[in-house]
């Protein structure tokens, strides 16, 4: 039997989560592993948003701050079992992103870039500022979800690193297979439509500015989770997780991979987040080797890398 | 009263680099119809390389001197490294390309120069004057000239001189510009250093005030971007004004609503021209052509 | 019979030139409507205020006796017009058989979570659009190429893919924008049998043609639009021996005019 391009993705996905760790010499490899998964997931949001509908957001940390802190705060100040915090959290950024990307929404190009990178300075300013409920810069703690005892009461008993490195892997696997979904759906090809030629998106119907704002809504979800997924495995936030370099680092990594395809943005997550832990030596170079391979994939891989290495394997000419 | 026009002296300083980054966007803006969004980098470069330069023992004219041409020369090579290459590109694309030149810049003066805080001495010394019951530094008044300076040399430039009319005819029609023998490259690499030399002034002339830093970059470039649309985008004189409008309400947010929220302002601002004066105070309409 | 279309005193002007003014006319269902003139008469932006896409200076337009002046494209598709571009508008990141059922989007859209989640009736109603779109692939012609990157058509076939899309639609009113430029003899003649047959089948159809031969074989009506107002109107034959349309292309089309 054939296997559909969805399928192949999965599998191809839960391959590499699975198998990975025979490979790692020790358990560290899972923390790194885990983020990459975090980070994958933001980036299928992306994909959704930049690949398939062609907006452009810079201010998705955003979202993750909300995610993360929703987390952090709710369990304290309102006793929300911390899981049912992320879930909040994540509906909370979907219902912000809803009312922001309105007007937001109607801008283009530019314009979009710069009020979304707006947005998310502000999340972040907020979290920077008011001190008396965040902590200010210095963060503050996110009680225990109680995900591992969960785990440990039906049997799997796993070392920390290696809960959240396989928790993270199953929710990126069902965050990709929802973006697949999206893909070949109604909605799928009506971002992408919308994409190609707004105008004659409009002619057949689409309703422009409904459409645009779904991309943006389920892209803050993913973002939101992704944030969640980052203050429930450190059990402790501070406001440099809503910071603009991380959502100028999820669009690298959307771009790099391919913003079209999801496997491909997942890769361009894998290659930037290993890129720092490779080269810790550099790490004064992270910024400046961000910002060039930006520029690199933009000018002459504009499809991204992984649809380029693909094109070079079949051996077809561009 | 004095406390207001204290508000506005600082506002107006600060205004006055809001406005000449906003006439950098302008400028490349009208040439390409790119937004360079590592325009701020310009000014974080003006006033870093100036330290250095002033550091290796070189009278501060001379330094601020080289600052500019050499940011100007950097300008240049963001033209022809990046920009031109990726001729025809889409949007995001562009945003990408330089949002990553930002980057890239700021990471290479976080290499070149650390992470510390930099400054150098003021042009005429630290002793406040007194107008009207307020204190204005020797140093804001050196901005604010320089200010008008730039933007009378840029009027005279794009009025009077045949180089600058072709820029404007470039902006206006890049067709129509090649069709009748101005190369258009040229303009726009012209542009890149105008705009470059621009921003790193702006950055000689505040660094004595607000001190300078690799990563100030970012957050000019966002507010000279507000600035440029609250004029209208691609207007020169809605640049001067929006910048200056700018940086008073700031100012303004900062003395009488909170100052840990005044970078707000800028949002704020874009998010309501956007709404509800989508082509700025001068800007023009555009219909979509199909 | 009350008119599918009726526009009347319809006027736009782009900073200061009076690109279209005070033009009118009515289109019945199964009627091909032909808006002629030379380069630059107004006949494309007249089509873009009657789908939506700029916003009319003055006049009015209705469908099917609803006001619809400045109305949404969108919701002009959902009230039953489709159209074409002069400058193709196709989704080049898509393939050719995705471009068609795009053309099915007002009724293979449901629910985002469906979709999400590829619930049954999300799939169900995307092989519904999907065969719709193979069928239509058929008729014009392009059923082997439904696989295809639409980007790498040619631009005959674009144009058909285009009439493809705006067919799916199911219109009661369908703009063509210059359906056969670009289009060898045997293609213009293929189009031309197919504008004609879905004009049969009672669609309302308004074209903008350069080709006389054509617009002059199977038009019912012609309206003559020179420097953004109507010079003249009438059948085929009255209006080619108007004096003022001839007037209008002399040195020009003449010839075409009247062969």
């Amino acid at each position: 039997m054939r296997l559909g391009p969805k399928s192949t993705t999965l599998l191809v996905l839960a391959a590499l989560i699975a198998l990975t760790p025979v490979f790692f010499p020790s358990s560290f490899y899972y923390r790194v592993g885990s983020l990459i998964f975090i980070n994958g997931l933001a980036v299928t949001g992306m994909v959704i948003l930049i690949g398939y509908a062609g907006q452009i957001s810079l201010g998705h940390a955003g979202f993750a701050g909300i995610g993360a802190y929703s987390c952090a705060l709710m369990p304290v100040h309102w006793g929300v079992p911390v899981l049912l915090a992320a879930v909040l959290g994540a509906l909370i950024s979907a219902a912000l992103a809803w009312l922001v990307g309105r007007p937001i929404l109607r801008l283009k190009g530019y314009y979009l870039a710069v009020a979304t990178l707006g947005f998310g300075i502000l999340v972040y300013m907020v979290l920077m500022n008011e001190a008396w409920l965040t902590g200010g810069p210095d963060g503050t703690a996110v009680p225990d979800s109680g995900l591992r005892d969960m785990a440990k009461a039906i049997g799997i008993n796993l070392k920390n690193s290696e809960f959240w490195y396989w928790f993270c892997g199953i929710v990126l696997t069902i965050g990709a297979w929802l973006a697949l979904n999206l893909h070949d759906s109604p909605t799928g090809r009506a971002l992408r439509a919308l994409h190609g030629s707004e105008i004659a998106a409009r002619t057949v119907g689409v309703d422009v500015a409904k459409y645009k704002l779904q991309a943006f809504v389920i892209s803050a979800v993913y973002a939101s989770v992704a944030g969640s997924l980052v203050a429930l495995q450190n059990q402790f936030v501070t406001p440099d997780i809503a910071g603009y370099m991380h959502s100028i680092e999820w669009v690298t990594m959307t771009v790099l991979g391919g913003a079209g395809s999801v496997l491909g943005a997942i890769f361009g997550a894998g290659i930037l987040t290993l890129l720092p832990q490779v080269l810790t030596r550099f790490a004064e170079y992270e910024q400046l080797l961000l910002g060039l391979i930006m520029m690199l994939v933009m000018i002459f891989m504009r499809d991204g890398l992984l649809p380029q290495v693909l094109r070079l394997i079949r051996g077809k000419d561009q | 009263m004095s406390e207001l026009l204290q508000f506005l002296f600082s506002g107006l300083t600060v205004g006055a680099v809001y406005a000449l980054v906003a006439l950098g966007f302008t400028i490349i803006y009208n040439a390409s119809d790119v937004v360079n969004f590592a325009q701020g980098e310009f000014v974080m470069l003006g006033g870093m390389l100036t330290v250095s330069a002033y550091a290796a023992g070189l009278p501060l004219p001379l330094a601020a001197l080289i600052a500019i041409v050499v940011t100007a020369g950097i300008g240049v090579a963001l033209n022809k490294l990046a920009i031109e290459p990726a001729r025809g590109a889409p949007v995001v694309s562009l945003i990408i390309i330089t949002i990553g030149a930002s980057i890239f810049l700021r990471g290479a003066a976080q290499v070149l120069f650390g992470k510390q805080i930099h400054r150098f001495p003021s042009f005429s010394g630290d002793t406040p004057l007194r107008i009207g019951g307020a204190t204005i530094l020797p140093q804001s008044l050196w901005v604010m000239a320089g200010g008008i300076a730039v933007f009378i040399a840029l009027y005279l430039f794009f009025t009077r001189t045949l180089t600058g009319k072709a820029v404007l005819a470039t902006s206006n029609n890049r067709l129509a510009a090649q069709l009748v023998g101005i190369n258009t490259n040229w303009v726009m690499t012209l542009s890149f250093a105008l705009s470059a030399a621009i921003g790193a002034l702006a950055g000689v002339l505040i660094t004595p005030i607000t001190n300078t830093s690799y990563d100030v970059g970012i957050a000019l470039a966002l507010k000279g971007f507000a600035a440029a649309m609250l004029g209208g985008m691609g207007n020169p004189k809605g640049a001067l004004v929006g910048g200056i409008l700018l940086g008073i309400i700031e100012a303004l947010t900062a003395g009488y609503l909170s100052s840990q929220y005044k970078d707000a302002a800028a949002f704020v601002i874009i998010l309501l021209v956007l709404f509800f004066l989508p082509q700025g105070l001068f800007g023009a309409r555009h219909t979509e052509r199909v | 019979m009350s008119a599918l279309l009726s526009v009347e005193g319809l006027g736009i002007t782009f900073g200061g030139l009076r690109a279209v003014h005070d033009v009118g006319f009515k289109v019945q269902p199964g009627e091909i409507l032909s808006v002629i003139g030379p380069n630059g008469a107004g006949k494309t932006t007249l089509f873009n205020m009657i789908s939506g896409i700029y916003r009319p200076g003055t006049g009015r337009i209705v469908l099917d006796g609803e006001d619809v002046t400045a109305m949404r494209p969108d919701l002009l598709a959902r009230r039953g017009m489709s159209r074409t571009f002069q400058n193709l508008q196709i989704f080049q990141n898509m393939t050719v058989l995705e471009n068609a059922i795009a053309g099915y989007h007002l009724t293979e859209s449901g629910s985002l979570l469906a979709d999400l989640f590829s619930l049954p009736a999300s799939r169900g109603r995307a092989r519904a659009a999907k065969d719709g779109a193979m069928e239509l692939l058929a008729r014009v012609g392009l059923e082997r190429a439904a696989e295809t990157e639409a980007g790498n058509l040619s631009y005959g076939k674009l144009k058909r893919l285009e009439i493809a899309r705006a067919l799916a639609l199911k219109p009661k009113l369908l703009l063509l924008d210059e359906p056969a430029a670009g289009c060898n003899a045997v293609e213009t003649e293929e189009i031309d049998r197919m504008i004609a047959e879905v004009a049969r089948s009672g669609v309302a159809i308004l074209l903008v043609e350069h080709d006389m031969k054509m617009v002059m074989r199977i038009s019912n009506h012609i309206v003559v639009l020179d420097h953004g107002e109507k010079i003249a109107e009438g059948d085929p034959a009255t209006v080619s021996r108007n004096p003022d349309v001839i007037a209008a292309y002399l040195g020009t089309e003449t010839e075409a005019l009247h062969a």
